[in-house]
């Protein structure tokens, strides 16, 4: 099925960063990484997506203009519903304009206009503009991908933007931490070996990483984050100030119009944005003839956003002491990220790490750049560089009495594994249920539940005599496999693991079906559309060549064939099928073949009347 | 398919021993990661993905295992038919019987909210830890014992009944150590993750 161009036409594997606020796309190109651009030029695809009147899902900056216009039918930040329940959301459901429709509960549904859609299709969606993007500026098509995720993502996390992945039609053959990411892009190997810490505070995220550099490889030797800590949070903030100014301003609560309230946001966050170039700006609002001017400098912004940056400066403590270094042994800081345009941000990161932070490479495409160098090493045109990553969160099993019995612990280079014999605890039991956990606590009802499964088939015997090996292991993307066998007869147990987050695989199945068949339907209404529009021409010029002397010369025969044309075009001009109407502009074209030539005849022949011939 | 060997002193083409060379590991785990991380495989057949997998899988967990020196006992006590056991740190070495007792009244006391057992306890913290640096000397010894021994023979078996003795000793103390900071500290350790020793 694979189409095979020879070695130096194979097409591209892609470096994606999908990120909260903004995605990119990039390339590994004989002189390093290079962001691909849109056809319009522009690099940042907005992680915005929406749904047109027709139905049809849009991302991008067409979707960024629908959210003041349609903004019931659009959505933002949606990666941070990625792979959760509505259990995980609750708070983030406040702040954010999510419509969540029924049927939510393990994998969350997003309403948008009369349609809804999981997190994982919306996310396809921004990957596709992604994909059409980088097939429009490299003239090949795109297959295969690295995607960024989170370092802090967990495994549902992970699996859901793998699906994501799948529904835009792409291969996701590596998901790459995106600290670990920018740390390739930044070529620091080449420099020194040492130890960098990668501080990313994206729109959504907050990830540090900690590695050590030795003759090409990235060794990561810890990580922590918050995934749900971004820049979102701080317009949040802002944004609820300023809500409450227009009310006591206006006298009415503003956060219940939609529109209004995107309108707002955006005057807060280009606040924001000014305020890391300027030591003082202003939210400015003009609304239904009202307006709302609130001005803020850095002083009081720092005082707002401080107890934000505080927990990222947590977070990055308790990482040294996971990696068992101190501050003064980080040779080298990265920023990632456009949160870490802030001047508060790059002090408070200095202070910590006793490092002045390299800045040089732009926050907002450093991630996309070390995508496309990992892209590299998986095509066997990067080999001087390798990425050892590691399991963000201990992985466990719950044991008696609710307690996480820890098998693989935070940190472990991946691909790690760890094995576990299980037993029956009744005579004849054929079944053993487990209940794979992620976290740090030591209680199940506090740690994430990823999968409960029934080993079965086992061989009835007397309780405790079963001896069932299972084997789980973390793959280098950092989602779980597990396989099960007889330690006893060495047979392989059926071992299915459902998620307890996320789809599953018939649900993602389904909707790769689905989206086919959507994509199947957008063509078909294209291509209706453009016969119509070509009938519509025809159509057109016909009735205008009828006005001319040369259609009264045609004989009685040819006049009344195009006549029949014409009404056969129009017959079918609303019909579903492309094909038949294209059949009837041939028709009528030859019908008219005639006319067309008695038309350039007196064309010609009345431009030559008018030219004087000496 | 299973070509490599899962046995961690092969894969990592080591002899089995106690003392082990850190820098030498590190650069062999370096080298056996080039060779085998599946990043090096994805243009190759599912089989060899496959392979690389398993491979890496075994390499990082050995790596993770040999480095630490205890996990590294323990392993290998494992693997010679020393088996850990489950009631492994139960039995309260005798010469630190009093100073358990003295210790669990002390934690109680803190419990029932009593801040005058806090310097106790922080005393009492000082001195499990130091007794822990004297226990890890102990093991340097024997570790060194058992390397000079010939292998599987009875001096060699010694060393390694004596290592385990050793070791469920300082796996007690750590418990304790686990403890006290616990009670010293209920906010931080109830975030605070299990130590990364499993």
């Amino acid at each position: 099925m694979q189409i095979d161009f020879g070695e130096n036409r194979k097409s591209k594997i892609v470096g994606i960063d999908l990120g909260t606020t903004n995605s990119l796309v990039a390339v590994m190109e004989l002189t390093g990484p290079r962001i691909l651009e849109d056809p319009q030029g522009r690099k940042i695809v907005p992680s915005i997506v929406s749904v047109t009147s027709e139905g049809k899902l849009v991302a991008g900056e067409e979707a960024r203009e629908m959210l003041l216009t349609a903004p019931e039918r659009t959505v933002y930040s949606v990666k941070r519903l990625m792979g959760r329940g509505i259990a995980d959301v609750g708070e983030e459901l406040k702040l954010f304009p999510f419509r969540i429709a029924e049927n939510s509960e393990s994998v969350i549904r997003l309403r948008l206009g009369d349609r809804t859609f999981t997190p994982p299709e919306i996310s396809a969606a921004v990957l596709r503009t992604l994909k059409e993007n980088a097939e429009a500026a490299l003239g090949a098509p795109v297959t295969e991908a690295v995607i960024t995720v989170p370092a802090y993502f967990n495994d549902a996390q992970r699996q859901a933007t793998k699906d994501a992945g799948r529904l835009a039609g792409l291969e996701v053959l590596r998901l790459v931490n995106e600290p670990t990411a920018a740390s390739l892009a930044y070529g620091l190997d080449k420099r020194q070996n040492g130890i960098v810490a990668v501080y990313d505070f994206g729109g959504g995220t907050f990830d540090i990483s900690i590695l050590r550099l030795h003759d090409g490889i990235f060794e990561v030797l810890a990580t922590n984050g918050d995934t749900h800590l971004g820049g979102d949070d701080i317009d949040n903030l802002l944004l609820r100030i300023a809500l409450e100014d227009v009310q006591s301003e206006w006298g009415y609560d503003l956060s219940s119009d939609s529109e209004g309230v995107q309108r707002l946001r955006r005057a807060v966050i280009r606040a924001k944005e000014e305020l890391s170039f300027v030591p003082e700006s202003t939210i400015e609002l003009e609304y239904h003839g009202k307006a709302y001017r609130r001005s803020i400098d850095r002083e009081l912004f720092d005082r707002l956003v401080s107890p934000i940056i505080e927990r990222t400066l947590e977070r990055c403590r308790a990482c040294l002491e996971d990696a068992h270094l101190g501050a003064e042994d980080i040779n080298e800081v990265v920023m990632v990220g456009g949160s870490t345009r802030i001047p508060l941000v790059r002090t408070a990161v200095e202070r910590v790490f006793k490092a002045k932070p390299h800045t040089e490479l732009n926050p907002d495409e450093v991630v996309a750049l070390g995508a496309a160098v990992q892209a590299g090493i998986l095509a066997g045109e990067v080999e001087d560089k390798l990425l050892l990553d590691v399991t963000p969160l201990s992985l466990g099993i719950e044991t008696m009495g609710g307690v996480v019995s820890k098998l693989i612990a935070r940190n472990s280079t991946i691909p790690a594994s760890a094995i576990e014999t299980f037993t029956t605890a009744v005579d004849g039991q054929r079944n053993v249920l487990i209940h794979v956990l992620q976290g740090e606590r030591e209680l199940v009802k506090d740690c994430r539940s990823l999968a409960r499964f029934d080993l079965t088939g086992i061989d009835p015997l007397p309780a405790g005599m079963a001896r069932i090996e299972v084997r789980f292991l973390i793959d280098a993307n950092g989602i779980l496999n597990v396989t099960a066998r007889d330690a006893r007869t060495g047979k392989g147990q059926s071992v299915e693991v459902k998620p307890s987050y996320g789809l599953t695989e018939e649900q993602v199945e389904a909707m790769i079906v689905e989206s086919f068949e959507k994509a199947e339907e957008d063509m078909r209404e294209r291509q209706v559309r453009e016969a119509r529009v070509e009938a519509d021409n025809i159509l057109a010029a016909t009735e205008k060549a009828q006005k001319y002397p040369a259609y009264e010369d045609l004989p009685r025969e040819e006049k009344s064939a195009i006549e029949t044309a014409k009404r056969e075009l129009q017959a079918v001009y609303h019909n579903d099928d492309h094909r038949l109407i294209n059949e009837k502009i041939e028709a009528l074209n030859s019908a008219t073949q005639k006319l067309a030539e008695n038309l350039m005849n007196t064309a010609v022949g009345g431009a030559l009347k008018g030219t004087k011939i000496d | 398919m299973s070509s490599v060997s899962r046995n961690f002193y092969e894969f990592f083409g080591l002899d089995k021993k106690l003392v082990i060379d850190n820098d030498h590991l590190q650069k062999r785990f370096y080298d056996l990661s080039r060779q085998w991380h599946p990043d090096r495989f994805s243009r190759k057949s599912p089989e060899e993905q496959a392979q690389a997998l398993e491979a890496t899988s075994v390499l990082n967990d050995g790596y993770r295992t040999l480095r630490d020196p205890v996990r590294r006992a323990e392993y290998l006590l494992t693997e010679e038919g020393f088996p850990i056991g489950e009631q492994r740190s139960k039995d309260v070495p005798p010469e630190l019987l009093e100073e358990v007792f003295e210790l669990n009244m002390a934690l109680e006391e803190l419990k029932g909210g009593d801040e005058d057992a806090r310097p106790q306890l922080e005393t009492a913290r000082v001195n499990f830890v130091r007794l822990r640096t004297d226990i890890d000397g102990e093991l340097e010894d024997l570790f060194a014992r058992y390397d000079a021994a010939e292998p599987e023979s009875k001096s060699a078996r010694q060393a390694l009944h004596e290592i385990r003795g050793v070791l469920n000793r300082r796996r007690y103390i750590e418990n304790l150590i686990r403890d006290v900071d616990r009670a010293l500290n209920p906010a931080a350790s109830a975030a605070e993750p299990v130590q990364d020793r499993l």
